[in-house]
């Protein structure tokens, strides 16, 4: 492994830098060997959030098992963009069949992996959020519900980018999309029931559920080595910003993970048979202002008249998580 | 072997001695018989190696036996009637990936009015889905065409549907010449895939294909079928020598030879067909049948060489393209490019409606006279259809259709006999 002696910490961040580690403890992505599972070259949009968390996840599912992996893929960004053939960036065996049924799909790679008594190779599902937890989630959780050897891998960007940025069952309050504009009386999407898939999941009582976010590789890439290490149904949620549809900078990617997380807005915590086993706690809190106030899908917010009680809910909704997951490190898990 | 069983049953061990390696099962009369019997083979241990699924729906099954074919592994489900509908999305898709799934469906019909009974319009919905369709006459051709059915998806990289008529087929005891292991393994090589999932060789499959290459893709699809037409017959005749039966193959004519009437149709009904034009000949009427074994691919060509001669076609059928009238007298029409003969559309048990000798006889005289309307509904009570709509005309909210037509017959147990 190509090895570079420690020369400075990463300021104004709270990522443990590499070099600081010892080799062993390195991420994959920092090790030169690592398979560039979903390779350069793609048609993702400039600081994609998806594009980075698959990849992240993919090379670090792939060296848990030994580069052999399988992987079945839902209609969506990932997708798209990712195999404009002739050309494609997957350097594993890959399928996309449909939306809506890629956790059956996977399902079925796994049974026939099975019957051929090739216990050594792995399967993946990977889906967006809309592929995720609105058209696929029946076939997600018969999947769950079987106990299938199939780890699904959520990329949550909050809405259905590749038709466009529209709604989805993951996008949060007040936020626009093409099918929920800012006007009217409740500008941009409605405060709903939510619909929380990692709970969900978690009320299968599978053995493992996790949530991440592209801002803590190591995290990332911990989860989802625990998570190939496990057989049955396993499911990992990664919040991926798309600075497309969410009207962010580029460059703003990573900082914005940062902040859901940061926030309390998104609880980065992992479950086995449906308990809460550990959580990522908060490092230093920040108001959700200071997360919506990067994104032109809440620009409406801060107008002339900021709209203080629309902001006043979504805090709220960081706060209930907070108080829920125990998300502080004074309140305790 | 000589056996005694329930249609069911003769495919569900047809379909074991295939060796399946993984199978889906979601239930829907008339086709759970099928999935519980090879669900119980899994279990026993009797049918191994093998995964046998429950799905959480026929969308599932279909896109469960797409990821099995994919990594390889010879793939099996069954279903019918809403269940088929329910899964068209992955139905396409098995076929636009070249995947040799083989399916059951045991023909039902659609609703609303929802209806359990049997007729064809399930299958034919699915008639441009890419998809072998094979339709069986009796038991004994259901189990055969199975066997036949995984060689030839095999062979050729595509889906294929064995179609079998839900109750008259899958309930029926018949009497079945049950092949043994042997002579199926000496019939149906090891499914070698053309394309597999495989961490050894990765591939990526189902990329999105744009106006570039898309027609040649599809039309490859159609030149697969083609191919299908000369490999039906000779798988046929194979089949033939090593089961010494002669099954499948593309149609099936019946007394057809200088026949001025022809009859043309799918399934179980060729059966009464049959019967009916023994007796029609028995009284010195020039008349045959032709049964269609290959709904897709369509046999054009084998059927023009039946019916150039006659002088008149009945199409029964079993389906309503509601609208224009038949969908198989549509397609014969096309293999009759050319020719002059009267053609007749008779659309008969929908729902399970019994087609009776009796009715034939009467239907056929009066095609024979050439008094047939072109599209005709066997059977069909005209006067409950008139009350209903005069009932429309009188009051604006008449209230649902079928709950009114029904009160309107009266208390009869489901009119099936
Ligand atoms: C059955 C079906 N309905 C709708 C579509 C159109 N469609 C394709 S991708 C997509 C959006 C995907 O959204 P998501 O799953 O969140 O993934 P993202 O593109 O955001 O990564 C939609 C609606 C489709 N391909 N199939
Ligand atoms: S629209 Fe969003 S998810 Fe899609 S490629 Fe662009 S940044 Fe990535
Ligand atoms: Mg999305």
């Amino acid at each position: 492994m190509p090895f570079q002696p420690v020369k400075f910490y990463q300021t104004g961040t709270f990522t443990v830098g590499n070099r600081l580690l010892a080799p062993e403890e390195r991420t994959v992505q920092a090790n030169m060997q690592r398979t560039n599972g979903l390779n350069s070259g793609h048609r993702a949009c400039q600081g994609c959030g998806e594009a980075l968390g698959a990849r992240y996840a993919i090379d670090a599912a792939m060296r848990a098992c030994n580069n052999q992996l399988v992987a079945a893929n839902a209609t969506g960004c990932l997708e798209v963009f990712s195999t404009p053939y002739p050309e494609t960036s997957w350097q594993i065996p890959w399928i996309h069949s449909l939306f809506g049924n890629t956790a059956a799909v996977a399902t079925g790679i796994a049974a026939a992996l099975k019957v051929k008594g090739r216990r050594e190779v792995r399967v993946v599902a990977q889906g967006g959020d809309g592929g995720t937890t609105d058209i696929g989630f029946g076939c997600l959780s018969g999947m769950f519900e079987r106990n299938d050897d199939v780890l699904y891998i959520c990329y949550d960007n909050e809405a259905y980018m590749n038709t466009g940025v529209q709604r989805s069952s993951a996008t949060p309050p007040a936020a626009r999309t093409a099918t929920t504009m800012p006007v009217g009386v409740e500008p941009g999407n409605v405060f709903g029931q939510g619909k929380n898939v990692p709970q969900i999941a978690m009320a299968h009582n599978i053995p493992y559920v996790a949530t991440a976010t592209v801002a803590d590789l190591h995290d990332l890439e911990y989860k989802v080595t625990k998570a190939m290490g496990m057989h049955g149904a396993r499911y990992i949620h990664i919040f991926v910003p798309c600075p497309l549809g969410w009207g962010a900078a580029s460059n703003d990617t990573i900082k914005l993970a940062r902040l859901a997380r940061e926030t309390g807005l998104f609880a980065v915590y992992e479950a086995e048979h449906g308990e809460v086993t550990s959580v990522s706690k908060i490092r230093k809190r920040v108001p959700v202002e200071e997360y919506l106030k990067l994104q032109k899908r809440f620009v409406h917010l801060f107008g002339k008249t900021p709209a203080t009680e629309t902001i006043a809910r979504i805090q709220a909704m960081a706060d209930r998580n907070i108080r829920k997951f125990g998300l502080l490190e004074e309140e305790g898990v | 072997m000589l056996k005694q069983c329930e249609g069911s049953h003769a495919v569900a061990s047809a379909v074991a001695m295939c060796r399946p390696e993984v199978i889906c099962a979601y239930p829907i009369s008339p086709q759970t018989h099928i999935v519980e019997g090879l669900g119980e083979m899994v279990k026993s241990g009797k049918l191994a190696p093998c995964e046998f699924i429950n799905v959480e729906s026929e969308f599932a099954a279909m896109s469960v036996a797409i990821g099995a074919s994919a990594a390889g592994a010879r793939s099996y489900t069954a279903t019918a009637s809403q269940g088929l509908l329910f899964m068209v999305e992955a139905v396409y898709n098995a076929s636009g990936l070249g995947l040799p799934i083989v399916m059951t469906v045991a023909n039902r019909a659609i609703g609303a009015p929802i209806n359990i009974w049997n007729d064809h319009s399930d299958s034919m919905s699915q008639r441009d889905c890419g998809w072998i369709q094979l339709f069986a006459e009796n038991n004994q051709e259901a189990l055969d065409l199975h066997i036949q059915a995984f060689r030839l998806g095999e062979e050729l990289s595509l889906p294929v549907m064995v179609c079998m008529d839900g109750f008259i087929l899958t309930h029926a005891y018949e009497r079945v010449d049950m092949p043994t292991q042997e002579q199926v393994d000496a019939y149906l090589p090891p499914f070698v895939p053309r394309q597999i999932l495989d961490p050894a060789e990765p591939v990526s499959i189902g990329a999105m294909v744009g106006p570039e290459a898309f027609t040649e893709v599809r039309y490859l699809a159609h030149a697969k079928q083609m191919q299908a037409l000369e490999l039906i017959p000779q798988h046929a005749a194979e089949f033939q020598k090593i089961f010494g039966r002669d099954s499948g193959g593309l149609v099936r004519p019946y007394r057809c030879e200088d026949a001025e009437t022809i009859v043309v149709a799918l399934g179980s009904v060729l059966g009464t067909l049959k019967d009916t034009i023994d007796e029609m000949r028995d009284a010195g009427h020039k008349i045959g049948v032709l049964g269609i074994v290959s709904f897709r691919p369509f046999p054009l060509q084998a059927i023009r060489e039946v019916l150039k001669d006659a002088k008149r076609v009945v199409v029964l059928e079993k389906s309503l393209a509601v609208g224009i009238g038949g969908i198989v007298s549509t397609d014969v029409r096309m293999a009759l490019s050319g020719l002059h003969l009267h053609g007749y559309t008779v659309i008969a048990g929908l729902g399970g409606r019994a087609i009776t000798k009796a009715s034939l006889h009467k239907m056929l005289q009066q095609a024979m006279r050439d008094e047939l309307e072109h599209v005709t509904f066997l059977d069909l009570d005209h006067n409950l259809v008139k009350r209903h709509l005069e009932r429309e005309k009188q009051k604006r909210r008449s209230g649902p259709m079928a709950e009114n037509i029904l009160r309107d017959v009266g208390v009869v147990a489901a009119r099936i006999a």
